[in-house]
């Protein structure tokens, strides 16, 4: 059973849907007992950081969450500011991030915002380790939608399974052990998209711990 | 790398589907949630549903439809129609809709934007400019479905709502609105080039030529569109289709 945390924030429904077509078992996780349940778990968000932090703050899922990721070592994919939350800190607030993964969250910044306007809006190909069980049957430069202004940038680069060009090279995907994040929105990606969260249901994620 | 983003636009009223000639003369053409299923079949880049009675009527959205095409979409979403206020944005949010989009509130009230992008990240905020050619020259701004002139001249404003913290402007023609007579490139390249933030524009492409032209002249760009992708042939017949960029 696949749990998909509702915290007030990101699109619960579209996860929600996309597993009820693909026939498996997920529920919309707003109770701690939910994540008790599940073996695997996905933590969505969209908007500011601080917001995020403090919805999932208030929620009543922190506890259990954390305890189901870092002690049960259960399955866990963040997704866009679901990913940053995994972080220590993020430049776009002051709340402390989940800390889950050694990284901060700093700001896009160029000067030739004619190439390269903020946000990062839109369809972008990713380089990814086509080795990685999270891209089994997909093309070797996947294209998924991004919706961002900020990036998660790790100090282990080792973890890094999936990066981005837009004016820098940024991390797009990281696995540490258990713990998957994933910038861009693969519940609004269409195939592609449903590739991952597929995978992601039946892969081995803590496998290389 | 990234890709202009073909994207098209849905107007809502009565709960249907709509399509204006320069905001008026509006046709049924059908269901939004049909719509949007035939949308994800053929994987359209990103949809924009847009309910033009709201703010005219003084009605709140529609929260219902808007959770049911959101939950539908499979691909990103940006609603726009009668949000005036941070707690509907909130709200809009958390029913799964990506992008929402502001249109005659900022207007009067700018904090609404600084305190909606510290809140909720400028990525999800955009702005509709309703514009259209003044009779001696220039453009200017409208909103009420361009019943309500405002005197702020469009690219000051747009250069405006980005340094608020509009993460998106989406450049609506009114007189090419419905025509299939090509986007007003004037406009759209005078904005386009003064903000660093997202452009999207919308208004007048008859063919995917208009959509390609826009894109090659302007570069990373949202090219939207209504009537090619509501309407086939030159009866106007309803038909959603759909193709972009790189189809």
């Amino acid at each position: 059973m696949i749990a998909i945390a509702s915290y007030g924030l990101g699109n619960v429904k579209a996860f929600a849907n996309v597993y009820h077509r693909l026939n498996i078992e997920h529920c919309i996780a707003d109770k701690p007992e939910q994540l008790k349940d599940a073996d695997r778990i996905i933590l969505p968000g969209v908007g500011a950081f601080d917001h995020a932090m403090q919805l999932l703050n208030q929620s009543g899922l922190r506890e259990t969450l954390d305890h189901a990721v870092l002690i049960q070592k259960k399955p866990v994919m963040g997704i866009c500011v679901g990913m940053q939350m995994m972080a220590c800190k993020s430049e776009e607030g002051t709340l402390e991030g989940l800390g889950w993964v050694e990284a901060s969250v700093r700001k896009f910044s160029t000067e030739d915002t004619k190439t390269y306007p903020l946000p990062h809006m839109g369809w972008n190909t990713l380089q990814i380790d086509s080795s990685h069980p999270l891209f089994a049957n997909m093309s070797d430069n996947p294209e998924l939608y991004f919706l961002h202004s900020y990036y998660f940038d790790n100090e282990d680069s080792s973890i890094t399974i999936a990066t981005t060009d837009y004016a820098k090279r940024f991390t797009t995907i990281v696995q540490k052990a258990n713990i998957i994040g994933i910038q861009c929105h693969p519940e609004k990606s269409h195939d592609t998209g449903v590739s991952i969260l597929k995978n992601f249901a039946s892969m081995q994620a803590n496998q290389n711990a | 790398m990234l890709r202009s983003r073909v994207i098209p636009v849905l107007l809502v009223r009565d709960k249907g589907l709509v399509k204006t000639v320069k905001f008026k003369n509006d046709k049924y053409v059908g269901d939004p949630i049909n719509a949007v299923r035939i949308f994800n079949e053929k994987e359209v880049d990103e949809l924009i549903v847009l309910d033009i009675d709201a703010t005219a009527q003084v009605k709140e959205p529609n929260y219902d439809l808007i959770e049911n095409i959101a939950s539908e979409c499979r691909m990103p979403l940006c609603y726009g129609g009668g949000v005036n206020n941070l707690d509907q944005i909130l709200k809009i949010l958390s029913l799964g809709v990506e992008k929402v989009a502001l249109s005659a509130a900022p207007y009067d009230n700018e904090g609404l934007i600084e305190e909606a992008a510290r809140r909720v990240g400028s990525q999800s905020i955009a702005v509709v400019l309703d514009v259209r050619k003044r009779r001696f020259g220039g453009y200017q701004c409208m909103t009420h479905n361009a019943t309500v002139a405002r005197k702020i001249e469009p690219v000051d404003y747009a250069r405006k709502l980005a340094n608020l913290g509009a993460g998106e402007i989406i450049i609506n023609s009114i007189d090419r609105d419905g025509t299939m007579s090509g986007y007003d490139t004037r406009i759209i390249q005078s904005i386009n080039s003064a903000v660093p933030i997202p452009v999207t524009a919308v208004g007048g492409a008859g063919s995917m030529q208009d959509v390609r032209n826009l894109a090659d002249k302007e570069g990373i760009i949202g090219c939207a569109a209504g009537s090619i992708f509501v309407f086939k042939g030159k009866y106007r017949a309803v038909l959603i289709n759909y193709q972009n960029l790189s189809q």
